[in-house]
Order: structure tokens, then sequence, then C-alpha cells
């Protein structure tokens, strides 16, 4: 075809426009339908053999037992906070550990006896505190940060470690793993385990609704946020002492200004890509480790395109500056 | 002669506002600073009006482009074949050399040709192709959940950005030199005025 006029090839453009902004956002949907593809674990437990007598009822939703009194094996649903699958125990930190070295030994038997559910459960700190194997991560600092912080002041109605770090089940993901998305996402749902389930939520508060789209409707391109940053990021106190911040702070001193990220100093080096940051810059990008996972305008501006574009606008201006020159001699020597 | 006609200069007059609010606006959210904001915005300010003013200019764009679709402004754009690297050359060269030796214009301004050959080359590469891609890329700034994660390797987003960035640069040093060729007329300030009434005079040629 022999393009005749501009007007056809004002079509073609548009149509080119069309094409390459539907393929953009199909190569997103694409992606977006590869997440969320669970790993299943390897990890073979020394203590498999002695789980399994615990796993083989929490370990799902339904457990089995014969009822001696009816003289017949009878089939019953566990009660959801009880259930501990097995995967997610065994890519847990405490993966290694045997049922019995937390819970009683009294739990080998069963029917389990009524005061074990009296059982006083162990707190971080009574583990990993004063130990000089966790004492790269200042147990003692984050215990003091978590005294400080507004979750501390709702352990009278029942706040522990537990209700963000499931013993069970939770793992470090910051340090551990180069997808920086997926530790947010997991560091992300251990706060919307609560602040957007309002079943959990109401053990610890009189609230009548809970709604962090609608409070945090100021935020532009709210999703992306949610999607690119912790909730911590925001709204924990930066501390260097500690790897990851514990010291939840009031809402009102929540992070809002955005160009605490959004520049070149973004605290986002302190805190999320904190583990990251000795990777200053990458291919003269500030802050450059941010643009592995992400791209925060302000935060990464480059400084060669800054040097660039600013040669350029000097060597216009004094293009400019000559030329005027130029006309200058030219008028006074016409006149 | 009457060359200017009043959509041509209420689009020029509105594209120039925008792209003056666009640039400071812009350049505030690239350079913010948490401790020094003294010849910025704030960040969230700047993008607040940077969104506004890009929206208003893409609608003003869309006028421009049916407008030339529909009137006869659009011949006026039309590049031809013929000679076109030689005229490119003689307007060049008018302007670095010619205009000091009180060399006549090249290409005189008539009803039949607004522009000069440099003019309507650097004209459709900023309208055509410069506005197109710096729309688009804004567009893909503001609904940054449709930008691929990777292209070539490369992060989807800062492709987009370094692009919206670069082109806008460009199109700042356009208008940099636009502005200044506009005081190349018999008077510094007559094509400012021409642009304003509508009015071009024969010895404005620039």
């Amino acid at each position: 075809m022999k393009l005749t006029n501009s007007r056809q090839l004002f079509i073609l453009f548009a149509l080119f426009l069309i094409c390459t902004s539907s393929y953009a956002a199909g190569l997103r949907f694409f992606h977006i339908k590869a997440e969320g593809q669970d790993t299943v674990t390897t990890y073979t437990s020394p203590f498999y053999e002695d789980n399994e007598r615990c796993f083989k009822c929490h370990g799902q939703n339904t457990y089995e037992y014969t009822n001696e009194n009816l003289g017949r094996q009878v089939k019953a649903l566990m009660f959801s906070e009880l259930i501990i699958k097995r995967n997610d125990f065994y890519r847990s930190n405490h993966k290694s550990f045997s049922c019995t070295d937390c819970h009683s030994d009294q739990y080998t038997t069963f029917p389990h006896a009524g005061e074990l559910r009296m059982e006083q459960a162990y707190n971080c700190i009574d583990c990993h505190g004063g130990d000089e194997k966790f004492a790269r991560f200042n147990f003692e600092e984050i215990e003091a940060e978590y005294q400080r912080s507004v979750h501390f002041k709702l352990e009278d109605e029942g706040f522990t470690c537990w209700k963000c770090h499931n013993p069970h089940t939770y793992r470090i993901n910051v340090r551990n793993t180069e997808n920086i998305k997926e530790t947010i996402l997991y560091d992300n749902n251990i706060c919307l385990s609560c602040h957007a389930n309002f079943d959990r939520f109401q053990l610890l508060t009189n609230r009548s609704e809970i709604n962090i789209v609608r409070t945090h409707e100021w935020l532009p391109n709210q999703a992306l946020h949610f999607e690119n940053v912790r909730c911590i990021e925001c709204h924990a106190k930066i501390n260097k002492d500690v790897l990851v911040s514990h010291e939840i702070l009031p809402k009102e001193n929540a992070v809002k200004r955005c160009n605490e990220c959004h520049s070149q100093n973004s605290i986002l080096m302190a805190t999320l890509y904190k583990f990251k940051a000795r990777e200053q810059r990458r291919a003269g990008f500030f802050n450059g480790i941010i643009l592995n996972e992400s791209y925060v305008i302000g935060a990464n501006r480059n400084e060669f395109l800054n040097i660039f574009s600013l040669s350029i606008l000097i060597f216009i201006l004094a293009v400019i500056v000559v030329h005027v020159a130029f006309r200058i001699m030219k008028s006074r020597n016409g006149s | 002669m009457y060359l200017y006609p009043k959509w041509i200069r209420l689009w020029h007059l509105i594209n120039a506002v925008l792209f003056l609010i666009l640039i400071f606006t812009g350049l505030s959210m690239q350079y913010t600073d948490m401790h020094n904001s003294t010849y910025t915005v704030g960040f969230a300010k700047a993008v607040r009006w940077h969104n506004g003013a890009a929206m208003t200019l893409t609608a003003s764009y869309v006028f421009f482009v049916l407008g030339n679709i529909f009137t006869g402004n659009g011949k006026y754009y039309r590049i031809r074949k013929e000679n076109f690297w030689s005229d490119l050359y003689k307007q060049l060269k008018y302007y670095s050399f010619g205009m000091f030796r009180g060399e006549k214009h090249p290409f005189p301004v008539t009803m039949e040709r607004k522009f000069n050959p440099l003019q309507k080359f650097s004209y459709v590469l900023a309208m055509y192709a410069g506005m197109p891609v710096l729309i688009l890329s804004g567009f893909l700034l503001l609904f940054p959940e449709v930008v691929p994660d990777t292209i070539f390797g490369i992060s989807g987003l800062v492709l987009n950005d370094v692009l919206h960035i670069s082109i806008g640069f460009i199109l700042s040093i356009f208008m940099i030199i636009h502005i200044y060729t506009c005081t190349l007329g018999a008077k510094p300030f007559s094509l400012f005025w021409g642009m304003i009434s509508g009015y071009h005079r024969a010895d404005d040629d620039h």
C-alpha cells in the first residue's frame, strides 16, 4: 500500500498507538496471571514423623478419631485457628522444630487434657532474647520498639508478637529473597490479616468498620503503591539499629509527604531497600537498586541524563547568545 | 496578510501556557527534595497540576490535529521530498550567515507557504512525532499498572519515564529555539504581535 497523504499516515500512527497500548495492557494481564503461584517446600524435617502425630489432625480442615463411647470412627471439622498447613510450617523459620519443642509433651495423648488450653505461649523474646546466636538481629531493640509502638497499647486486649509473626508459619522474607515484590506481598498480608479482616480486627478494637482503601484515598496510584511498598515504609519509624522497624506509629505520624520517598534522599533506601542499599548507583541512576523492582519518580533521576541535558541546554543558550551578538553587530554596522 | 485564524491563535496560547506549567511542574517532580523546595513546588501539588495540565494539553492537541484535518491549515505541514535537504540547508545557511550579510530571505512567507523548510520540519517533528510520544508515555505514567514490568530486560517504568522526560526535554529545547527565532522578524516583537493579531507583515519573515 502506498501512502499518498498525511491523513493516511496519521490514521496509521493512531492504529500503531492503539496496538502498542493494547499490547502493553495484555502483557501486564498475563504477568498478573503468572503471579500467585505458590512454591512447595522440599525441606525434610528431622522431626517429620513426630510432627505427623499432630499434623494428621491439625494439618487440614478435618480430622478423624475413634470415639470409644460410640464405638465408631468420627470425622469432625478442625477449628480454623488450630489448622497449620504442613507446607506453611515446613517453609517457616521454625521448620526444623518439633511441635513439642514449644508445646507440652502431654499433647501427644488424645483427647488432649483440658488444662492444656491454658498453656502459656512463648513470645519471640523468650527464645531470641539474650542469645549470642541472634545478637545481630537485635531482638532486645525490637522488643523495645514494639513496646513504644501503637500495637503494644493493645497488649491487655491480647496483642502479642504472634498477631504478626505466627511462629508456625512466619518466614523471614526481606533478607532471603531477591524478589522484593514477593516480600512486599508477604509482609503487607501480615498487616492486612487484621487491618483488612474485620473478624480478626474486632478482637482488639471496638471500631465498627475498617476500610484501608478509603483511608488511603489521598494516595495517588493507590494500587501501585500497595503493590510496591510495604505498609511499614510509611507506618513505622526508621531505626538503623534493627533490620526491620517494629515501632508502628500512630496514624497521624505516618509518612504523608510524597517526597520523603520521591526524592534523591528517599527513605525507601533506609527501609525497603536497606538490605540492598550497598549498591548506591546503577548505570548513573541515583538509588539505582530501587530500579531492580520499581521506579520512583524523583528518587531515580539519572546522573548522566542530568549532565547531558544540562550540556545541551547550555549549548543552545550559548548559540543564541552568539547569534544575538552577531545581530547586534550587524544592526550597528547597518546604522 | 491574515495568516493565523482565531482557532490557531487560541490553541497556540493555550498550548504555550500549558507547556510552561508542565515544564515547571515536571521539573518539580524530577528534582523534588525533602529539605529544599526553593525552586520547586511540593511533589503532591506538582503531580496535581501536571496531571491537570497534561489532560488539557491532550484535549488541545486533539483540537489542533482535528483543526489541521478539517481546515486548510494541515497543508502547511506537508513535507515534500523534492529539494528537502537542500531547502533545509538553504534556510540554515541563511540563519547562520545570510541574514548577517543582508541577504534576502530564501523562503518568504506567503498565503501558500506559512513556514520556511526548517520551521516546517521542526514543527512536524514536534507536533506529529514528539507530542504523540509525550502524551502516550504521559498516560502510561498516569496508569503505570498497564506498563509491562520489563521491556527487553529493562524495567518498563524506567524506560517509559526516561522516554517521557527525554521527549519533554527535547520539546522544551524546541520551545526555547522557537521563542528565539520568533524574535527574528523585522523587529524583535513583531512576530509575537502577529500571533496575537493574526496578521503577518511581509517584512516580518524569519
